[in-house]
C-alpha cells in the first residue's frame, strides 16, 4: 500500500444517501424516489442488499400490524402496548407515528408478492397475536430489495460506511459520508444534501453464551455491527435510552424464536420439576417495580426476570411444554417452519441433538445483551417528532430528522421506538425518506459542501490498520501474536470480556453498580486507545476493524447511559445493583447523551417522557 | 462449519461471495472454489446455500454444541415460487417442509417512479406513499396535540 497504492478516491453526489439497506433503508430508498422523482437516490450497503441486515433469512411473523382496515387494533393501543412492555418509557409520538402508517407498508408487502397467511373464511391475515401476523417470508428481504432497486439511483452494495461527513461552514449539518470498498478497496466519498442512517444495531458488544465456532450464532445478527449508533454519535447526535439493552428468552443454544410458540402454538414454560415458576417470583418483582408488576401483558424484562431467578434457584433448566401442541400435525409443521423461514440454525441444532419437540420439552435461556432499537427495546438516535401532533420539546425540524441538520434515521437508527420490527422499520424508513425529501426540496441552492482535508483525514485513519498490518507482519515469524498490532478478534473478544464482566452480562447475571462501571469505562478506555494499532491482513479484515470501531463507541455510550440511570428500570434486562429499585420519582425520563469527539467526553442530560391520554 | 463447500462440486462462480451478509464466503487462490473463511461469524443464515447453483454449500452445526449426524437441506426454486427443507436428524430421522415464497413474478414490482406524481400538497401532508388508500381505511389517524402530556400516568 502507502506509496505504490492504487487506490482510487471515487466521488458519489446524490441529493438523498441512505446508509444500509435493510428494512428500514429499503423503505427509505422507495419512499425518496416516490416522493422525489427527480432526485438522485443512492443506497450504500456493506452486503448485498438482496441478503442483508436482519431480515436477511427471512421472517415468519410481520409483528407490527395494526388491522385498522377490520378495527383489529388503533395505533394508540400499539402505543400503551410498547409503553407497557417498556415500563413506561417510550417516544409514544413516533411510536404513535409509525403505527398509524405501518398497516399500508403491509398491504404494499402483499401487492409485491410476499405470502402473508389468511384465514380461509374471513379472508383476513392469520393472527399469531395480537400485533403479529403468520407470513411465508422465506423471500420478504430479496422482495423489498426488489422495490428499493427499482426505486434507487443507483445502489452500492460492499461498501463499509466508517464515518459522516459534516459541511465545511456549518458544522452543525451533514454533508455526506466516507467508507470503503471491501471488495477492490476503493475509498468512497459520498456527498449528500440529506442522509438517513439506516444501518444495523449492535450484536457482539457482550460476550455471547458460545464463544467458539458457534460465536455467530448470537440472537442479533453478527453483521449488526453498531453503525446505527456510531455514526451519529462521532457526528455528534444526541443519543437516548443507550442503557436499555435487551436480554431475549430464546431456545437453547440456537435462539430460535418463542412467540409463535407462546402466542400460536399455545405452548407454555416450566422448571426442570414440571413447575410453573413465574408466579413465584411476583413478590420479588413488586419489590423491584411496583405496580408495573401487574401490568398486562407482562412486561418481557419481568418474565426474563422471573426465568433468571428460578435457574439461579437450581431449578433449572427451564423448558418451554411443546409436547401437547406438537401432536397436532397442523402446529407441529408451524413450529418446524417457524425456524425454518426465520433462525434455521435452531433446526440445526435440534436435529444434530436429536430434539424433536413432539417428544421432548426443549430448553430455554436467556440470550446475551444486545442494543438495538427495533425490538423489544428502544436505544438510538434523538429524533425529532411528527409535525402535526408532537409536543414543541421533541420538534426541531424534520420528522425523524436527528439533532444535526440533514441527518435522518430509521429502524434500529432511531430511539424511544420499541416494537417496529420489521414492518415498522421500513415504515419508519418511508417517514424518515419524505421527511428529508421535503428537507432537500427546501435547501435550495443553500448546498452543503464537504472539506477536502476532513475525507482525506478520514482516508489515511481508515485504510491505517492495512499499513500497520504490513509493518508489524514483518516483525514476527508468523502465528497471530505481535507487539505492534491487534487482530480485530482480539480487540472484539476483548470488548464482549469488559462489557459481560462490568456493564451487565451473562457472567455477572446481568448485574452491575457504579463501581464496576467505573472501571469498565477505564478498560474501555485502553481499549479504545489500542485501536489506533489494529492491524487488518486484508480488506475482509479491514471491514472486521471499523466494526469493531463502530461497536467500542457505541459500547462506551451504553457504558455512559447505564452509569447515568440510577436506577433499576428493566430488571430481567440488566440491574444496576446500588440503585435496585424503579424510581418514577427521579427516573421516569429519556437519558441523553452527546459524545465531543475532540474531548472524547459525554454530555448526560435528562428528557421528559409525554404520554398519550384518552 | 457452518456453512462447507463440497471440492467436487464446486465450480467457483462466486454467488455465495456476493451474497453472504457477513462477508466470509471467499475464493480459495489455490483451489479457485468457495470457502467460508471465519466460520465463528457466520449466522446460518443459509443465504449462500441457498444461492449456490451447485448445491455445493451445505452446512454443519456450531462445534461447539452441535453434535455430528445431522443434516438440514434446502432447495429454494425461484420459479416454482417455493423452497423445500429436509431434515436430518443425528439418529436418523428425517422430516421434509415445503412453503411458498413469492406470489407474483420475480421483478414484477411497480416501481416508486411510475405511479402518478404527488402534488405539492401531498408532499406537505403526513400521507406516506398510496396513503390513505393503501391502509384500506378512509383517512389517516392522527393525535391532537392536548392528547400528549408530560409526567407520570
Amino acid at each position: 500500500m502507502g506509496l505504490f497504492s492504487r487506490r482510487k478516491t471515487i466521488f458519489v453526489d446524490s441529493d438523498i444517501l441512505v446508509i444500509g439497506g435493510g428494512m428500514a433503508g429499503c423503505g427509505a430508498t422507495y419512499e425518496s424516489r416516490y416522493w422525489g422523482r427527480d432526485l438522485k437516490i443512492v443506497c450504500v450497503e456493506k452486503a448485498n442488499i438482496e441478503r442483508s441486515g436482519a431480515v436477511a433469512q427471512g421472517l415468519y411473523a410481520i409483528n407490527c400490524y395494526m388491522g385498522m382496515q377490520w378495527d383489529e387494533n388503533q395505533p394508540e393501543d400499539h402505543v400503551r402496548y410498547a409503553r407497557n412492555d417498556l415500563m413506561g418509557l417510550v417516544r409514544e409520538d413516533l411510536g404513535y407515528d409509525i403505527a398509524r402508517h405501518v398497516d399500508s407498508s403491509v398491504h404494499k408487502f402483499e401487492e409485491w408478492g410476499l405470502p402473508i397467511m389468511k384465514d380461509p373464511e374471513t379472508g383476513r391475515y392469520v393472527r399469531e397475536g395480537k400485533w403479529q401476523i403468520m407470513i411465508h417470508g422465506e423471500s420478504y428481504k430479496p422482495i423489498v430489495a426488489e422495490a428499493a432497486r427499482k426505486a434507487a439511483t443507483e445502489v452500492y452494495n460492499r461498501i463499509m460506511i466508517t464515518h459522516l461527513l459534516m459541511d465545511k461552514t456549518k458544522p452543525n449539518r451533514v454533508a455526506g459520508a466516507v467508507g470503503f470498498n471491501v471488495r477492490d478497496g476503493n475509498f468512497y466519498v459520498f456527498r449528500a444534501k440529506a442522509v438517513i442512517v439506516c444501518a444495523g444495531g449492535a450484536s457482539h458488544i457482550f460476550k455471547p453464551r458460545a464463544v467458539g465456532e458457534g460465536m455467530g450464532r448470537t440472537w442479533y445478527a453478527p453483521w449488526s455491527s453498531a453503525s446505527a449508533y456510531a455514526l451519529p454519535i462521532l457526528a455528534g447526535a444526541k443519543m437516548t435510552q443507550m442503557e436499555n439493552r435487551i436480554v431475549l428468552t430464546r431456545f437453547k443454544d440456537g435462539y430460535g424464536p418463542v412467540g409463535a410458540y407462546f402466542l400460536h402454538l399455545k405452548t407454555y414454560t416450566q422448571n426442570a420439576y414440571g413447575e410453573d415458576y413465574e408466579p413465584k417470583w411476583y413478590d420479588s418483582l413488586k419489590e423491584i417495580v411496583g405496580d408495573y408488576v401487574d401490568h398486562h401483558p407482562v412486561p418481557t424484562c419481568l418474565r426474563n426476570h422471573a426465568l433468571l431467578e428460578e435457574v439461579k434457584a437450581g431449578r433449572g433448566p427451564i423448558r418451554m411444554v411443546t409436547k401437547e401442541a406438537f401432536q397436532d400435525p397442523h402446529k407441529e409443521t408451524v413450529g418446524w417452519e417457524n425456524f425454518l423461514g426465520m433462525t434455521i440454525g435452531q433446526a440445526v441444532v435440534w436435529a444434530s441433538q436429536n430434539i424433536d419437540p413432539k417428544e421432548t420439552n426443549p430448553e430455554l435461556t436467556t440470550s446475551e445483551p444486545y442494543v438495538m432499537g427495533s425490538h423489544a427495546t428502544c436505544s438510538g438516535a434523538w429524533a425529532s417528532g411528527p409535525e402535526d401532533y408532537a409536543p414543541d420539546e421533541y420538534q426541531w425540524g424534520y420528522n425523524r430528522m436527528m439533532t444535526i441538520d440533514g441527518l435522518f434515521g430509521a429502524g434500529d437508527t432511531i430511539g424511544g421506538t420499541a416494537h417496529k420490527f420489521s414492518s415498522g422499520s421500513f415504515t419508519e424508513g418511508r417517514i424518515a425518506a419524505k421527511a428529508a425529501v421535503k428537507y432537500v426540496t427546501d435547501l435550495g441552492s443553500e448546498q452543503p459542501e464537504v472539506s477536502e482535508a476532513e475525507y482525506e483525514g478520514l482516508k489515511k485513519v481508515i485504510f491505517q490498520p492495512l499499513d500497520t498490518y504490513a509493518v508489524g507482519r514483518n516483525e514476527i515469524v508468523g502465528g497471530t501474536v505481535s507487539p505492534s498490532y491487534l487482530l480485530p478478534i482480539h480487540g472484539l473478544q476483548r470488548l464482549e470480556k469488559i462489557m459481560d464482566e462490568y456493564v451487565g452480562g451473562i457472567s455477572a447475571h446481568y448485574t452491575t453498580n457504579q463501581p464496576l462501571l467505573d472501571r469498565g469505562l477505564e478498560l474501555l478506555t485502553m481499549l479504545k486507545e489500542d485501536l489506533a494499532f489494529l492491524g487488518a491482513e486484508d480488506l475482509h479484515q479491514l471491514q472486521r476493524a471499523w466494526e469493531l470501531q463502530h461497536r467500542v463507541l457505541a459500547s462506551e455510550c451504553v457504558t455512559h447511559h447505564t452509569m447515568y440511570r440510577k436506577e433499576t428500570r428493566w430488571p430481567g434486562y440488566y440491574y444496576r445493583a446500588d440503585h435496585p429499585r424503579l424510581d418514577d420519582t427521579d427516573w421516569h425520563c429519556f437519558t441523553l447523551s452527546r459524545y465531543d469527539k475532540e474531548s472524547g467526553s459525554w454530555d448526560m442530560e435528562k428528557a421528559p417522557v409525554y404520554h398519550i391520554v384518552d | 462449519m457452518p456453512t462447507f463447500v463440497y471440492m467436487a462440486s464446486c465450480d467457483g462462480c462466486g454467488h455465495c461471495v456476493d451474497i453472504c451478509p457477513s462477508d466470509i464466503m471467499h475464493i480459495d487462490t489455490t483451489y479457485r472454489r468457495a470457502v467460508n473463511i471465519e466460520p465463528n461469524m457466520c449466522w446460518e443464515c443459509y443465504s449462500c446455500v441457498k444461492a449456490c447453483p451447485q448445491n455445493a454449500i451445505d452446512v454443519r452445526g456450531y462445534a461447539d454444541f452441535a453434535p455430528l449426524g445431522h443434516s438440514v437441506r434446502v432447495l429454494r426454486e425461484e420459479a416454482k415460487g417455493t423452497i423445500s427443507w429436509r431434515l436430518k436428524f443425528r439418529d436418523g430421522r428425517e422430516k421434509n417442509f415445503v412453503s411458498p415464497i413469492r406470489t407474483t413474478p420475480w421483478g414484477s414490482i411497480k416501481s416508486a417512479s411510475d405511479y402518478d406524481v404527488p402534488s405539492r400538497d401531498a408532499l406537505m401532508s403526513q400521507e406516506l406513499a398510496h396513503e390513505p388508500q393503501a391502509l384500506n381505511i378512509e383517512r389517516l389517524p392522527a393525535l391532537k396535540r392536548s392528547q400528549l402530556v408530560q409526567g407520570l400516568l
